[in-house]
């Protein structure tokens, strides 16, 4: 019994470390693909050399990027029946479904066109070489729905019965799985997560260069892109964070008290900005709060009553039988905060730079404005992260909200010693390869946007040709 | 055919195009050490399979994630059962990936040979394991009353497993010669070829062992056609091979490996995941799979996805269709003054 429960520990570490890592890389390939076809469009339109730079500089960081996020999402799928086997085997029947539609339906999109895209400069004719980076970019942004779709049924379990012979989930309706309101805000929610982090990406980085006014000419229109994608990414976050905590009051309330240390039913709920608690205690020993803003978020009213954690607790114990049905307080407290309160740093940052960046001709002079611009990179990272600690550690002790424990989900058949090994190695090629891929994007940026080489091909709008001209070097070659 | 046969026809269908795809990706990163004789000769290699190699890989995926959808029982089972092999192929898969990717990016000879390395190996220990991990399965595994995986690793490392990673393996290889030597121009066409008539050899031999002991012991009349379609396929391939009709040769090569999948997937129907314990332990294709609703619904979409990407992956492969030899190789690194380090100076 005891080793069981190492299992699962062991388990659910490696899912955290391996979700976190993989997710590091996701928002990124999503929010720069788009910007990088979107700057890809402006040199097609405008035939300007300088949109033509920036897409060249800005792909290249996107594909050191894509690397990591493509090989790291094998291991997301294959976890679930390596770890989690009794989870694969109670959900298959309405968990697989979307999983193999992303693959079918996004993956191959996205590895298809993006190979196209890489190899495909001055073969392909320049509209349809943008049309693939467009179909590359529209698969990211499916397999964020699917998979979402999927995770959401975790949160908020629907179309399904319980099928009393066997004890598995089964599927009964798919198109409510597709419509899950949780599914829906998720996403809303995760689009502009992942242009935050583009956006900050392109202000550090163009930050970097322009203080040492280097290409002016590419950095400042993607710093006052990357300024413009943050701010309205923070205001798409809020709005749809919102709707998202007013689904979480309905459908996961112990979530929604757990974020705030709230363990008193309150009327109204304020919204705690910090706490010291004694989880054992089940109460705040220093709060400091904002009355009824909690309230409001999850009802729109600031006198509206909030269940807090004691009694939610007294609630699942009857409808649940014995048990303990909070999460971890402290982590889902802190990443909650966290994950707000850097993300909306990082569009503060955004906004100020719009202003500071207002004139044409002008760049700031002080030294700690690309200072700050440089550190800005690291916040929507840092929100992205936070955000999914918060989401799954506030599910707990919930494999699947309501209906499945999570100690119920780990594979009886897997020893500890096995998982330990995995996660072990995982972990270490992991740090090794983020090590990796830091020093190549470093490199990279420090080398900026390169010259436009003249074409290789005579005629790049017919560069198919024909018969085997072999002998003619390649635009690109690995 | 029911819903349950069809979707058993169709995992076979996406391990078969994985191994058909893959088969060759893997192949020629096992040629980079064994045919390339320099640094431009493994550029051009690693560069017939560049911009096709991850849509490939998608095949894996899709396979993984509709036997996650249609045979949850069989995909659970077989991934926490064949726990370590799957560590191992995880860790290649992730290492080759990331080097395809990286290798070229710094001009420095620590920096390419490492990624080399990853690039070999990480396609040596896939081909090989896969073959153990697909003939373990045809040849059934223990498997308890409760659909349990209860052997170790060692259960796994059984001669005829083992023999079946050294199919795939030679396989795989020859497979790759011969679209390397479809794919290229000039000496390392011609050197490709060669290899692939000594590597075709020897993959006639160990495979024609491998799947008479396969049909000997898990076979029936639906695989002895496979196998004799498999047997005949290798021996036209080796015959095109040699009078030098290349596209001839690949296509019998593909041939063979669709044929041999064929044959494990024929000999496993309508187990999908036999059991060595108890023959009613055996997981079918019935009592592993999900509800017909849900195979109902992943049958219209991948009727209506399939051809879609089959007609897009094609269309890659028509894009990239020219031979590249050593001269089409750009003498300069691909990611210009990064890579080649005049960065500040």
């Amino acid at each position: 019994m005891d080793l069981a429960v190492e299992t699962l520990d062991v388990a659910r570490w490696q899912f955290g470390i391996t979700t976190v890592y993989h997710f590091l890389f996701v928002p990124l390939t999503m929010g720069l693909s788009i910007l990088v076809a979107c700057l890809q469009t402006a040199w097609v339109r405008t035939g300007k050399e300088h949109y033509l730079r920036a897409t060249k500089f800005w792909g290249k960081l996107f594909l050191i990027n894509f690397a990591l996020g493509l090989v790291t999402g094998i291991v997301q799928e294959f976890q679930f029946g390596m770890n989690w086997s009794d989870y694969s085997r109670f959900v298959g029947d309405i968990f697989g479904a979307p999983l193999a539609i992303e693959a079918l339906v996004a993956f191959f999109l996205e590895s298809t066109f993006l190979g196209l895209w890489i190899f495909g400069w001055e073969r392909l004719p320049k509209k349809i070489h943008l049309a693939t980076i467009w179909a590359a970019a529209i698969g990211t942004i499916l397999s964020a729905y699917f998979i979402l779709a999927a995770n959401s049924w975790m949160q908020h379990p629907v179309g399904y019965k319980i099928n009393p012979e066997t004890g598995r989930a089964e599927l009964t309706d798919f198109v409510a799985v597709l419509t899950n309101n949780t599914a829906i805000a998720a996403f809303l929610h995760i689009l502009p997560a992942a242009f935050l982090v583009a956006g900050g990406f392109l202000i550090g980085i163009s930050c970097w260069h322009l203080r040492k006014r280097n290409e002016v000419a590419v950095f400042r229109p993607s710093l006052r892109l990357g300024l413009w994608v943050s701010v309205l990414a923070g205001v798409g976050l809020a709005l749809t964070g919102d709707m998202q905590g007013k689904l979480m009051y309905e459908q996961q309330p112990m979530k929604m008290a757990s974020a705030e240390a709230l363990w008193e039913t309150s009327k109204p709920a304020p919204f705690s900005i910090f706490s010291y608690g004694d989880v054992n205690k089940g109460h705040n020993k220093v709060a400091i709060e904002v009355p009824g803003a909690l309230s409001f978020l999850a009802k729109n009213d600031l006198n509206a009553e909030l269940p807090g954690i004691n009694d939610l607790q007294e609630q699942s114990v009857v409808k649940f039988g014995p048990g303990d049905y909070r999460p971890n307080i402290f982590v889902t407290y802190w990443s909650f905060r966290l994950m707000i309160g850097v993300g909306m740093v990082t569009a503060g940052i955004g906004l100020v730079g719009l202003w500071l960046t207002r004139r044409k001709r002008d760049l700031p002079s002080n030294p700690w404005v690309y200072r700050i611009g440089l550190w800005t990179i690291a916040f929507p990272f840092a929100a992205n992260s936070f955000g999914w600690i918060f989401t799954e550690m506030g599910r707990q002790p919930w494999l699947v909200f309501g209906v499945l424990k999570t100690e119920a989900g780990v594979s009886p058949s897997v020893s500890t010693g096995e998982v330990l090994t995995s996660l072990i190695v995982f972990t270490l090629l992991y740090g090794a390869l983020a090590v990796v891929e830091l020093g190549l994007i470093r490199r990279y940026v420090k080398a900026g946007p390169e010259p436009i080489k003249p074409p290789v091909s005579k005629d790049p709008d017919d560069p198919s040709g024909d018969g085997e001209d072999t002998d003619r070097p390649l635009a690109f070659a690995y | 055919m029911g819903l349950n046969e069809f979707w058993f026809l169709l995992i076979a269908v996406l391990w078969i195009g994985y191994f058909f795809l893959e088969g060759f990706d893997f192949g020629v990163g096992i040629l980079t050490k064994v045919l390339a004789r320099n640094e431009t000769e493994r550029r051009v290699l690693i560069n017939t399979i560049g911009p096709v190699w991850d849509g490939n890989e998608v095949w894996l995926i899709t396979a993984g994630g509709a036997t996650f959808a249609a045979f949850p029982e069989w995909y659970a089972t077989l991934f926490s059962g064949f726990y370590l092999p799957l560590l191992l192929i995880l860790v290649a898969l992730i290492l080759r990936g990331v080097a395809f990717e990286y290798r070229a990016k710094r001009d420095e000879e620590r920096w390419k040979r490492g990624w080399e390395q990853a690039i070999f190996w990480g396609s040596l220990v896939p081909a090989f394991l896969w073959g153990v991990a697909f003939a373990n399965i045809t040849r059934g595994v223990k498997i308890d009353a409760n659909k349990e995986y209860v052997g170790n690793l060692l259960d796994l490392l059984n001669p005829y497993a083992l023999l079946g990673g050294v199919v795939t393996t030679v396989l795989f290889t020859f497979h790759g010669a011969v679209f390397v030597a479809l794919k290229t121009n000039g000496d390392i066409r011609a050197r490709a070829n060669a290899l692939a008539g000594k590597i075709g050899l020897a993959t006639a031999v160990l495979a024609a062992v491998f799947l008479i002991w396969t049909q000997a012991q898990h076979g029936n009349g639906r695989t002895l056609v496979a196998l004799i379609v498999a047997v005949v396929a290798l021996a036209a391939a080796l015959a095109m091979n040699r009078i030098g009709r290349e596209g001839w040769a690949f296509a019998l090569s593909g041939v063979t490996v669709i044929a041999a999948v064929a044959m494990l997937f024929l000999s496993l129907f309508p187990n999908v995941m036999p059991s060595s314990l108890d023959s009613a332990w055996n997981l079918t294709i019935h009592n592993a799979s999900s509800t017909p609703y849900t195979l109902k619904i992943m049958t219209w979409v991948a009727g209506f996805m399939t051809p879609i990407v089959l007609c897009y992956q094609a269309w890659t492969y028509w894009v990239f269709r020219k031979r590249i030899s050593t001269k089409s190789i750009p003498t300069k690194p691909a990611f210009g003054a990064a890579a080649a380090d005049l960065v500040g100076k």
